[in-house]
């Protein structure tokens, strides 16, 4: 190989390495701004917009949001819709897929097609039927209505069942041997050999419902049952608002998963490469 | 979890008669919770939604008349529809054909995995995270002529500043293109994992036939991740067509209808108008658009398979 070339293929992948860094770069840069911006007043950003960080720093955004908005009870609705649905979604969501892997049933084969089938039907078909359900059940701007209806999900159904029959047979066969019942056996074996399918569904339904807009946009209507992304979505667009005390509001709705993400990044990126990803 | 488990039922006391009655006991137990949910809101609701987008349904209305056809053709004939179309389309087409691209290419790149190349890869990550709706509003402030930081950087190079989402030509390719900002990092990871299933002797084989960089990726890589690639489009064009809490966040559809896509019209008719018979029929109508491009693209990489 002549120099000339290898240095050519060098200066190549330094110019590649560079594009790739900078784009990593423009990946988080605008959260840095955010996250400066939040604490930024107003004539500070006009001063200098091309800055990232404060030069003088305000906690307005953070003591406005408060008052502006009923904030506290829109981060207590998104913990509440995020993390009890995604209880019942695995307690549920492996309750089928127990029966599916590991029962015997007439219409065993229908279930699992019904499954597979309403896994195709984009949520958007159901928005307007459901709507007018909740509302029948007087279950609009409520939490069960926002709960409920969400606590199962075909993915994970799917996805759960899809991993018990990668269980080996022969441990339920021991266990009902030993006199176990359906109960024991999806309790004290299949579950616990689970653990990282349903840590993964887990992560992964949190962060779907946690980041949802249109479900409770759609189901609930009063300011005091708005969810995180749909309360500061709505203000947003009401309010020719102070930027820092939308900013303040999107930093800390974004900091339960953001810190999440570095605890445990890999569950997130191996959900979201299973792709129950809506 | 150390949650005690009650003892299963005492089995032997009383057996109920026949054996298939008593098997077919545990499994409706285990399929309740979940089979009642899905029945309830998401199976029944499909046909009351294809029943509802046959009958001109509007809330506050007396009555709820059969109309047959009538609101696909109304749909058909109306220019707001084929505008949401088109625009749905523009960005999906666009969308989808930039992340395969780029996502490849990042990808490819940091498929070593190294210290350097897994911080860059969790950096290129984490926009997945966080929700389309706060992307929207970041964005919307970044975008700002005045206090935004894209403004504050075009301005240091003496430019004008534009404001982008307020222009109907500009809102739209703006729009896509912190859409793929969004999802790069997605496409990464669904990439990723095909890349690191190319098997390494195939690199070494094509090295000794004389093969150069490029043409491993093209007669190696590429063929080897076509499964990973044909299921990243499926994926994100379904993701695309869909496209809703973004623009809502951003522009909500505007202006000038300049970014409203189907599932915005869809919102638009069905919770600002109460129009729930049309509604329905625009639902069903982007079900059929996904339908079809869904199956064009399975056939279409079908079809490479031949060559």
């Amino acid at each position: 190989m002549s120099t000339d070339r290898s240095a050519g293929v060098r200066l190549g992948r330094g110019l590649i390495w560079i594009a790739v860094v900078f784009g990593a770069v423009v990946a988080i840069v605008p959260f840095l701004w955010m996250l400066g911006g939040s604490f930024r007043p107003e004539a500070d950003l006009f001063a200098n917009p091309a800055r990232i960080w404060p030069e003088t720093w305000t906690l307005h955004g953070y003591q406005e949001i408060w008052r502006e908005l009923p904030f506290l009870r829109l981060v207590a609705n998104t913990f509440i819709f995020a993390g009890v649905t995604t209880i019942l979604c695995l307690l549920f969501d492996s309750m089928a897929a127990y029966a599916l892997s590991r029962l015997r049933f007439r219409g065993q084969n229908l279930a699992f097609w019904l499954v597979i089938a309403t896994l195709m039907v984009p949520v958007q078909i159901t928005l307007v039927p459901v709507f007018m359900t909740l509302f029948d059940l007087g279950w609009l701007d409520t939490y069960q209505g926002l709960i409920i209806p969400r606590a199962t999900s075909a993915f994970g159904i799917f996805m759960l069942r899809q991993f018990f029959q990668s269980i080996p047979r022969e441990l339920d066969e021991a266990a009902r041997i030993d006199g176990a019942g359906h109960l024991r056996i999806y309790a004290r074996i299949i579950l616990p050999l689970a653990k990282p399918a349903l840590a993964t569904l887990a992560v992964l339904h949190f962060m779907n419902l946690w980041n949802d807009l249109l479900w409770p946009l759609v189901m609930t209507s009063s300011m005091e049952m708005r969810t995180l992304p749909a309360g500061l979505t709505l203000f947003g667009g009401q309010h020719v608002t102070d930027h820092a005390v939308l900013l303040a509001g999107a930093t800390i709705s974004l900091l339960p998963l953001a810190v999440a993400f570095f605890l445990a990044q890999k569950y997130f990126v191996r959900g979201v490469a299973t792709t129950g990803l809506k | 979890m150390s949650v005690k488990i009650a003892a299963p039922p005492a089995a032997g006391i009383r057996r109920p008669p026949g054996r298939r009655r008593r098997r077919f006991q545990p499994a409706v137990a285990f399929l309740l919770p979940s089979g009642l949910i899905l029945g309830v809101f998401i199976i029944f609701p499909i046909f009351q939604s294809l029943w509802m987008s046959l009958h001109a349904w509007r809330i506050g209305a007396q009555s709820q008349p059969w109309v047959g056809l009538d609101n696909y053709r109304r749909l058909l004939a109306d220019p707001q529809f084929a505008n949401a179309l088109r625009v749905t389309l523009v960005f999906t087409l666009v969308s989808v054909v930039v992340l395969l691209v780029l996502g490849f290419l990042v990808a490819y790149w940091l498929q070593r995995t190294t210290r350097f190349s897994k911080i860059l890869r969790s950096a290129y990550f984490f926009p997945t995270v966080v929700a389309l709706s706060v992307i929207g509003i970041v964005w919307r402030f970044m975008l700002d002529p005045d206090i935004g930081l894209v403004a504050g950087i075009w301005k240091t190079f003496g430019l004008e500043p534009v404001a982008w989402l307020r222009s109907p030509e500009l809102a739209l390719p703006t729009v896509i293109a912190v859409g793929i900002w969004k999802s790069l990092g997605f496409t990464m990871i669904l990439l990723l994992a095909g890349l690191q299933g190319v098997p390494e002797h195939l690199y070494e084989a094509a090295k000794l036939d004389g093969a150069g960089p490029w043409q491993q990726v093209r007669h190696v890589t590429l063929p080897s991740i076509r499964p990973a690639l044909l299921f990243a489009a499926v994926i994100l064009t379904i993701q695309s067509l869909q496209a809703f809490d973004l623009i809502y966040a951003m522009t909500a559809g505007g202006p000038l209808f300049s970014t409203e896509t189907l599932v915005t019209f869809m919102y638009r008719q069905s919770f600002q108008n109460f129009d729930f018979g049309y509604g329905s029929a625009i639902a069903w109508a982007l079900f059929i658009v996904i339908m079809i491009i869904s199956a064009l693209q399975l056939r279409l990489f079908r079809y490479n398979d031949v060559d």
